[in-house]
């Protein structure tokens, strides 16, 4: 152990030297301003280029997943559809990478990274699919991981896809930290990284995003060499970002600029993330508003200086769907096609059904990921865990859904329906974030082309927003 | 209390910030209650419950704090059945 203040403030107050040593990023090479930075240029001096990506991921298990159709699921749709509606609905296997989900993506380029700079292990503070996957990949390049995970409340009670979360991480070999709710699990990270001197596998650096790129560039050529078309629409399940931007990210890189990104969450709203009491009433610990709508609307605020995830910048519309529309739709998948696969995945799944229902047949729409399933991360274990912390559990109109109260499971796929979220309103609220940094009256020209082209809108459209900014 | 042999799996606890030493921008639940991690690892000498002892994680690396569980394994499962679910994709609600 080091001599050095372990107490709350003192570590934070190291944290810019505790990440540039466990990076090996200087982010000061590209921040232009406290708005600003050279975004483009940083992905760029990752040093890989796609193929890089496709070979260093084929060496560990990861990518070259399968694309199914979902042949019953779109009758069924198509049946509840007005005439000529009903897109083909794909449904790109991330099950199938290392470890049982696209998050292994994520880590691999983070892990052939830490190797390469010669770091003895590597570190992630997460309680998702993310740990397996830097687990898995770190085991596959000699590396030791750390895992620091949130997993109880103050009794000492976690939910079942927390704890088998855990499990996984264990199971590859990983030192899981397992620590009760709260944001201190920034301030775990930083003091483990700085006693391990231990590779940042943050979530969030260029390397984890560059990863995920090669899920956008399979799924592009994948649909061309089967149906000779562009997908029209990928759906992507969103919480911090990165899922959303590597995948569309990728799908540029291979060409298809028209193809609409389709951001969608489980709608969480109501419930405080970092309430202990709050804590077992979510029944998805991640793909929800709780994270997606903060960090659509402010990136920044996550274990990096800058963060790579950037939605917003790609994002041409965001779904919400209820918790009981997922578990109904994860049902539905295991009858009707015959796979079972965990009900976080499937959040994309569920916004898929309703947008292919406004899509005429000829379209498509590609659902872009799915994830293991197993004892706890199955919608039984969710569902049953719910019921017994006194969630109400029904079917009925998933209108009635109340986050942290009731569930309602739909009783016909006519109700899976999901919620469109205005645009123009989130794109609002990330100027309100950035001026609460710098006030708008302050803003520079360079400034004004960064956030414009974060939320992709004109530099024109951000300063008719100024006057409502400056008065706010 | 039986003693715990040196060498054996177990899981231990350790408050890593009280109430007062936390975040100061949780909410009021959440700050009445300790910051607290468990871990798992290989006892380093023989000790009993409840005792301050020293592991080895998997990893290889030496860690501190009060000795909770002997052999920590996972317990969960699918849960109970859920009947709402089963007719779901059926001919029932074709």
């Amino acid at each position: 152990m080091s001599g050095r203040d372990l107490s709350y403030a003192a570590v934070m107050a190291r944290k810019n030297d505790i990440m540039k040593a466990s990076l090996g990023i200087d982010y000061n090479e590209y921040i232009q301003s406290p708005i600003a930075f050279d975004y483009e240029r940083m992905m760029r001096d990752t040093g890989y280029s796609m193929e890089d990506i496709l070979r260093i991921q084929q060496e560990t298990k990861v990518g070259n997943t399968p694309l199914y159709e979902l042949r019953r699921l779109t009758e069924a749709v198509r049946r509840i559809s007005p005439p000529g509606k009903g897109a083909t609905i794909l449904l790109k296997d991330e099950a199938a990478n290392a470890s049982g989900s696209f998050k292994a993506r994520r880590a691999s380029i983070s892990a052939y990274e830490a190797l390469q700079k010669g770091y003895k292990g590597m570190i992630a503070a997460t309680s998702g699919n993310y740990g397996a996957a830097v687990a898995s990949q770190a085991a596959q390049r000699g590396l030791k991981s750390i895992i620091v995970q949130e997993v109880y409340d103050s009794s000492g009670v976690g939910q079942p896809e927390i704890i088998e979360k855990g499990r996984a991480c264990e199971a590859y070999g990983a030192e899981v930290l397992k620590l009760t709710v709260g944001p201190e699990l920034f301030y775990m990270l930083l003091r483990t990284l700085e006693e391990t001197g231990f590779f940042n596998a943050s979530l969030y650096t260029p390397f984890g995003i560059r990863g995920v790129e090669s899920l956008g560039y399979e799924i592009a050529l994948q649909v061309r060499q089967r149906y000779h078309r562009d997908p029209d629409a990928v759906v992507i399940t969103h919480a911090g970002g990165g899922n959303l931007t590597g995948t569309a990210r990728g799908l540029h890189t291979a060409g298809c600029t028209h193809t609409r990104i389709v951001a969608c969450s489980v709608d969480l709203s109501g419930l405080h993330m970092a309430s202990d009491h709050d804590f077992n009433r979510k029944s998805f610990t991640t793909g929800h508003t709780g994270f997606g709508v903060p960090f659509a609307t402010w990136p920044d605020r996550v274990d990096v200086p800058r963060n790579a995830a950037r939605s917003m910048r790609y994002m041409d519309e965001y779904q919400l769907v209820t918790q009981g529309e997922v578990f109904y739709v994860t049902e539905l998948l295991t009858k009707l096609e015959g796979i079972e696969r965990g009900p976080a995945g499937n959040t994309s799944l569920t916004a898929a059904i309703t947008l292919a229902r406004q899509m005429d047949q000829d379209q498509i729409v590609v659902v872009q990921e799915t994830e293991y399933t197993g004892a706890g991360k199955h919608h039984n274990s969710q569902l049953s865990f719910a019921r017994q912390n006194g969630i109400e559990v029904r079917r009925g109109d998933p209108k009635d859904n109340i986050p942290g109260k009731t569930i309602v499971i739909p009783e016909r796929l006519e109700q899976v329906w999901g919620k469109v979220q205005d645009m123009q309103r989130l794109r609002i609220s990330y100027l309100k974030n950035a001026a609460k940094l710098v006030p708008p009256e302050q803003w520079s020209e360079q400034d004004i082309e960064f956030l414009a082209a974060d939320i992709k809108e004109s530099p024109t459209w951000v300063r008719q927003q100024l006057p409502e900014l400056q008065a706010a | 209390m039986s003693k715990i042999p040196k060498g054996t799996w177990v899981e231990i606890e350790e408050v890593i910030l009280r109430p007062e030493e936390r975040a100061t921008t949780l909410p009021e639940d959440t700050r009445q209650t300790p910051y607290v991690m468990r871990v798992s690892g290989f006892l380093l000498h023989d000790a009993e419950l409840g005792q301050r002892v020293h592991i080895r994680t998997i990893i290889g690396r030496e860690l501190s704090g009060t000795l909770r569980t002997v052999n920590p394994s996972y317990q969960h499962s699918f849960g109970d059945t859920v009947p709402e679910l089963l007719t779901i994709g059926t001919e029932e609600e074709a």
